[in-house]
C-alpha cells in the first residue's frame, strides 16, 4: 500500500469535541506552519453549540499558496469518539489516522488502506497532571507535539508561540512546553518520523510567497481595522454569528487607538442595540447627522435591516453594512459558510431598490474595502454592503500585510457646509446639479437659515418637499437609477489574470470562469488543475455590484462561462442575468451549498462534468418532472 | 381648513434673546384635520423653542410614521427633520444623538408608532437615556388608516366602529416611569398653559424627557363613548399647573411664598409647580407611579411633571464620548496612520 507523500502539500484535519480547549492548540499547530514560511490555511468547521458537539479544524498546507479548500483529508487527528467512524472514512487512501490509543480502537474503525498512529493521550496526561482541567487541555497540546514530530514542525517555533501566548505566566508556559515535548518524544520513539507528508522551510514554496512578509489574520478583524482607519465613529450592532467578531475587534482596537489623549474620552461609540432593526436605525441616524457609522450582521439581520436599507436608499443616507454571510434561509446552519445573501442584499427592501455591494476575497481586501465603503457610501449617499462570509470572516487567512497610505483623505462626498450654502444660489436636496444623479446634502446644525430640509421615506420633489405627483416620483426614481450608473465607475473593478498557457487544448470553446469572495481561491486552483488537463479557462473575479462594463464584455467574449458560487440558486448568476445584456444560457452554475467552503476539486469536477457532456448538452439547472 | 399659509405677520412681533420672532420658528402649513389636537402640540413646541431661545438650526426633529409623525413638518422649517420608518424613530434619534451630542433633539411620535410597532425601540430608548425630548401625541386610535383602536385605547372606550375596546390600554407615562425614564410628564393638547412650560423643561433636561400628550382625534375618536375625546379629557383632567423659568430669568422671577415649589434642572433653570399641587414630589419615582395609578383608578388623567431626575447620566455621558461631537472629528482624530498599522501587522506574524 502506497503512503500519501508530499512536501508542504497536504490536508490535516482535527476532529475534536467542542469546548474542550482544542481551538487554541489547533491554532498553535497552524501558526507554527505559518511561521515556517509555508502557506497554510486553517478552517474551523464548528457547530452552533458551546460545548459537547463534534467540531473540526482543517489545515491546508500548499507550497503554491492555494488558500482555498482542496478537498479530501491526508491526515486525520481524531480525539472525538462521536465522529470517529466518519472521520476514519474521510481519510484518503494511503493517508494517516492519528488517535488517542488509551483505549483500543474499535475493530470496525480499522481500514486496511490507511496508516494508524495511536498516541495514548489520555493516559499520558492522567499520569503527568493531577488537575483534571489540565489533563483535558494539555491533551490537545500533546497531540500537537506528536504531530510536530510526524510532520517535522520546527520545535523552537512552537515553543516561541507558547511564550508569546502565555507571556508572563511562566507556569503555563512550562506545563505547555512539557506537554509538547511529551507528545514529540512519544512520536519520535514509536513512529518513523517524519511521515512522507511533511513540512520543509523554504523547499518548494512558491517564490512570490517566500519574498513577501505575510500576516495571518481573519477577515472580521481586518474589516474592523478598516472601520477604524476609515474613520467610523459609531458602531451599532446586534450580536449574531458569524459577524460578532467584527464589532468585538472594532471595540478592542478603538479602546486602544481612539481614546482622546487630552481627556481620556472616547472618539467612538459602540452600542449593542436591541435588535438588528435598531442597529441599522442607529447607523442611519448617525450617518444622516454626519458621522461615519456602520453595523455588521449576518443573514437574519440583513432581513430585519431591509426596511431601513430601503429608507436609506430612497432618502439617500450613506450607510455601511458588513454582511458576514452564513447558511440560510432562516436560522439555517448558523455556523456554516455560504454566499447566499447576494440577491437579498442587492435588492434589499421593498419597491425598486438596488444596493451597492462589495465582495472581498482576502483579509487585505476586507480592510481596504471597508475603508472604501465609507468613502463610497458618502460619495454616493447610499448604503454600501460589504459581502464577506463566515469562511473569510472567522478563519485565519495568510494575507499580504495591511497597508496604509498616510496621504489618505476621507471623501465625505457632496456635503454643503455653511460656506458652501452661502456660495450656492438655489439649493434643493434632491437636485441633480452635476448630472451624475448625486445631489448635494447638508447636515443638521450647519447654517442658521439655509440648508434645512426634511428627510423622509415618502416621495418628494427636488426641493425635498412631500409630493405625490407622479412626475416628481418618476424624476426622483430615474435620478436614483442614474446615480447607480455613476456607481459603476466608483466601485472596485473586476480582476482578471493573463490566461494560463495550455499545450494542445482539448476544446475550441472559449471558456471563462466567474467567481467572487471566498470562491476565488479554490476557483483559481481548479482552473490551474483544468489547464493542466488541456482546458484553458479565462477568469474574472467580480468585486462589486453594480457590475463594471468589463463583465458584460467578458461574457460576450466567451462561449461558455462557469459561474462559481456558494449557494443553491446561483444567485450571482441570476443577478448577472438580471442586470447585464447577456444570453443566460452562456452561464453555467458551479455550486456548493453544503455549508463547508467549496473545494478546488469540487469545482474542477463540476466543470469537467459539464465539458465532458456532449456539446450543447449543458447540465440542466432545473430538473424536468417525469 | 386652509391650504395657503398666511404670509402676514405683525410687524412688531416680540423677539426672544436671539432676536428672533415666533415667525422664525414657523413650519409648513398643517395638513392634519381641522381641530386636530396635534396642531396644538406643534404650536406648543414652536412656542417653547421660541421662548427658550433655541436657535432653530440647532434643533433636529425626528418622527416615525402616522398622523403624529407628520407634525415635525408643521413647526421649525429651519431645523433639519427626519420622518423615518414606523416605530423606529428611537433608533434613528439614538444614532443622531451619538453623532452630534450638541444639538437639541425633538422626537414626535404617536400611540401606534410608540406603543405598538415601536414599543421595543421606545423601551430601549428610555433604558439608554438618550438626551432628547420625546413627545407622544396620544389619541388612542390609528388616524391614517381610519380609526382602528391603538394599544393606548382605554378599556371599554368605544371606537368609531361602535365596539368597546376589550383590552386594557398601555399607559405610556406609567411605563416610562417603571423603565427608569429620567423625565416623565403628561399633558393635554388643549392645555397650552401646562404643555408649553413642560416642553421647555423637557428640552432643558439633559437626558431622556418623555411627555405623553392626550391629543384627541377629531375625526375618528371624538365621539360619545370614547375616553380620549376632547370633552372626556377635559372633564377628567387632574392638572398640575407649572411654570418654566430659564436660569437667566430665575433671579428676577418672584413667587409668593408657599404658593409654589421649585424644581431645579441641571442647567440651573427651574420648574415651578403651582398652587394646590405644590406638595407633589417630582423626585420620587414610586410616588409618581402611585399617583398615576390612583388617578387612573379614580377615572382621572393626572397631568403635569410626574417625575424628574435632573442628575441622571445620559447616553453620551455613559459612553464617555468625547466632548467634541463625533461628526466633527477629523482624520487626525480618527485615523491611527501607517506606523500603527505596521505594528499591528507585526503582531499578526
Amino acid at each position: 500500500m502506497k503512503q500519501i507523500a508530499g512536501i508542504n502539500d497536504f490536508v490535516v484535519k482535527f476532529a475534536n469535541v467542542n469546548g474542550s480547549g482544542s481551538a487554541s492548540a489547533n491554532h498553535l499547530f497552524a501558526k507554527a506552519i505559518f511561521r515556517m514560511g509555508i502557506p497554510v490555511s486553517p478552517r474551523n468547521i464548528f457547530p452552533s453549540n458551546i460545548q459537547g458537539l463534534p467540531t473540526w479544524y482543517e489545515v491546508r498546507v500548499s507550497s503554491k499558496g492555494y488558500l482555498g479548500r482542496r478537498g479530501g483529508v491526508d491526515l486525520m487527528l481524531s480525539v472525538n469518539p462521536q465522529s470517529m467512524e466518519k472521520d476514519v472514512a474521510s481519510v484518503e487512501p494511503g493517508g494517516y489516522f492519528v488517535y488517542d490509543s488509551t483505549k483500543p480502537l474499535a475493530p470496525d474503525l480499522k481500514r486496511d488502506d490507511i496508516f494508524y498512529f495511536g498516541v495514548p493521550l489520555t493516559e499520558m496526561c492522567m499520569r503527568e497532571y493531577p488537575n483534571p482541567r489540565l489533563q483535558q487541555l494539555l491533551k490537545n497540546v500533546v497531540y500537537v507535539g506528536a504531530l510536530a514530530a510526524l510532520l517535522d514542525i520546527e520545535f523552537s517555533i512552537l515553543k516561541n508561540l507558547l511564550n508569546d501566548q502565555f507571556k508572563g505566566k511562566e507556569k503555563l508556559i512550562s506545563s505547555n512546553v512539557h506537554a509538547l515535548e511529551m507528545g514529540y518524544q512519544f512520536a519520535s520513539e514509536n513512529f518513523k518520523c517524519p511521515l512522507p507528508i511533511r513540512l520543509q522551510r523554504g523547499g518548494n514554496v512558491a517564490p512570490h510567497i517566500l519574498e513577501s512578509e505575510h500576516i495571518l489574520m481573519n477577515g472580521n478583524t481586518a474589516a474592523a481595522l478598516g472601520a477604524i482607519y476609515g474613520g467610523a465613529t459609531v458602531a451599532a450592532w446586534y450580536p449574531i454569528t458569524p459577524s460578532t467578531s467584527v464589532i468585538d475587534a472594532f471595540a478592542k482596537y478603538a479602546e486602544r487607538l481612539r481614546i482622546d489623549p487630552g481627556t481620556g474620552k472616547k472618539n467612538f461609540a459602540v452600542v449593542q442595540a436591541e435588535d438588528e432593526l435598531a442597529a441599522m436605525g442607529m447607523v442611519v441616524g448617525a450617518c444622516w447627522n454626519g458621522a461615519r457609522a456602520f453595523t455588521a450582521t449576518s443573514g437574519p439581520g440583513l432581513s430585519l435591516m431591509s426596511e431601513f436599507l430601503g429608507l436609506a436608499y430612497f432618502a439617500e443616507v450613506p450607510v455601511v453594512l458588513i454582511d458576514v454571510q452564513r447558511s440560510g434561509p432562516s436560522t439555517g446552519m448558523p455556523t456554516r459558510s455560504q454566499q447566499s445573501d447576494i440577491l437579498a442584499a442587492a435588492y434589499a427592501s421593498h419597491g425598486d431598490t438596488k444596493q451597492v455591494l462589495l465582495f472581498p476575497a482576502t483579509p487585505r481586501e476586507c480592510f481596504d474595502m471597508t475603508v472604501q465603503s465609507f468613502d463610497l457610501a458618502e460619495q454616493l449617499q447610499t448604503p454600501v454592503i460589504m459581502m464577506s462570509d463566515l469562511d473569510l470572516g472567522m478563519n485565519d487567512w495568510m494575507s499580504p500585510p495591511l497597508e496604509w497610505d498616510d496621504s489618505y483623505q476621507m471623501d465625505r462626498g457632496k456635503v454643503l457646509d455653511a460656506k458652501g450654502l452661502d456660495a450656492v444660489g438655489e439649493w434643493g436636496r434632491y437636485m441633480d446639479v452635476d448630472g451624475d444623479g448625486i445631489p448635494y446634502r447638508t447636515l443638521p446644525g450647519a447654517h442658521p437659515t439655509k440648508g434645512a430640509y426634511f428627510t423622509r421615506g415618502s416621495s418628494k420633489n427636488e426641493m425635498a418637499v412631500y409630493s405625490e405627483l407622479g412626475e416628481d416620483y418618476v424624476q426622483n426614481m430615474d435620478r436614483l437609477l442614474r446615480k447607480f450608473e455613476t456607481a459603476k465607475s466608483y466601485v472596485p473593478k473586476p480582476k482578471t489574470h493573463p490566461p494560463i498557457a495550455v499545450k494542445k487544448p482539448k476544446t475550441k470553446l472559449r471558456l471563462g470562469a466567474l467567481f467572487f469572495g471566498t470562491s476565488a481561491s479554490p476557483a483559481y486552483e481548479a482552473v490551474e488543475m483544468l489547464a493542466e488537463e488541456g482546458y484553458p479557462i479565462d477568469t474574472m473575479r467580480i468585486r462589486a455590484f453594480p457590475f463594471h462594463i468589463s463583465l458584460d464584455a467578458f461574457i460576450h467574449d466567451h462561449d461558455q462561462i462557469f459561474m462559481i458560487e456558494q449557494n443553491r440558486d446561483g444567485q450571482m448568476r441570476r443577478l448577472i442575468i438580471n442586470e447585464c445584456e447577456i444570453p443566460p444560457g452562456k452561464l453555467t452554475a458551479v455550486l456548493n451549498y453544503s455549508g463547508t467552503p467549496i473545494t478546488a476539486r469540487a469545482i474542477a469536477d463540476q466543470i469537467r462534468q459539464t465539458l465532458n457532456t456532449k456539446s450543447g448538452d449543458v447540465v440542466p439547472l432545473r430538473k424536468e418532472t417525469a | 381648513m386652509s391650504y395657503l399659509m398666511p404670509k402676514f405677520r405683525h410687524p412688531n412681533l416680540p423677539k426672544n434673546d436671539l432676536g428672533l420672532t415666533i415667525a422664525d420658528y414657523d413650519g409648513s402649513i398643517s395638513t392634519l384635520c381641522a381641530g386636530c389636537g396635534h396642531d396644538s402640540i406643534s404650536a406648543a413646541i414652536q412656542n417653547a423653542c421660541f421662548l427658550s431661545s433655541i436657535p432653530p438650526h440647532r434643533i433636529a426633529k425626528l418622527s416615525g410614521i402616522g398622523c403624529s409623525s407628520k407634525m415635525p413638518t408643521y413647526f421649525l422649517s429651519k431645523s433639519h427633520g427626519f420622518n423615518s420608518v414606523h416605530g423606529r424613530m428611537p433608533s434613528v434619534a439614538t444614532g443622531a444623538s451619538l453623532a452630534n451630542r450638541d444639538l437639541t433633539y425633538i422626537g414626535v411620535s404617536g400611540d401606534g408608532d410608540t406603543a405598538s410597532i415601536g414599543m421595543g425601540q421606545f423601551i430601549h430608548l428610555i433604558r439608554r437615556n438618550v438626551n432628547m425630548t420625546y413627545i407622544v401625541a396620544n389619541n388612542g386610535c390609528y388616524g391614517l388608516t381610519k380609526g382602528q383602536d391603538s394599544a393606548t385605547a382605554d378599556l371599554g372606550s368605544v371606537s368609531k366602529y361602535g365596539v368597546a375596546n376589550p383590552f386594557d390600554g398601555i399607559d405610556l407615562a406609567g411605563l416610562a416611569l417603571l423603565q427608569g425614564a429620567s423625565f416623565v410628564g403628561r399633558s393635554f393638547s388643549g392645555d397650552k398653559e401646562q404643555l408649553e412650560p413642560l416642553i421647555r423643561a423637557a428640552m432643558a433636561h439633559k437626558g431622556f424627557a418623555f411627555i405623553d400628550v392626550v391629543s384627541p382625534c377629531v375625526t375618528f375618536n371624538n365621539h360619545v363613548g370614547s375616553s380620549k375625546s376632547y370633552s372626556e379629557t377635559r372633564n377628567h383632567l387632574d392638572a398640575m399647573p407649572l411654570d418654566f423659568v430659564p436660569m437667566r430669568e430665575e433671579i428676577s422671577t418672584q413667587y409668593d411664598a408657599g404658593t409654589t415649589q421649585g424644581v431645579t434642572l441641571h442647567d440651573g433653570s427651574v420648574i415651578h409647580l403651582r398652587k394646590a399641587n405644590s406638595d407633589y414630589q417630582t423626585d420620587d419615582r414610586n410616588a409618581a407611579l402611585n399617583s398615576v395609578q390612583i388617578a387612573k383608578d379614580e377615572g382621572k388623567i393626572l397631568t403635569g411633571l410626574l417625575y424628574l431626575d435632573p442628575n441622571s447620566q445620559n447616553l453620551s455621558q455613559n459612553l464617555k464620548l468625547a466632548t467634541k461631537p463625533l461628526n466633527a472629528l477629523d482624520k487626525d482624530d480618527l485615523c491611527p496612520g501607517s506606523r500603527v498599522l505596521n505594528s499591528i501587522n507585526e503582531g499578526l506574524r
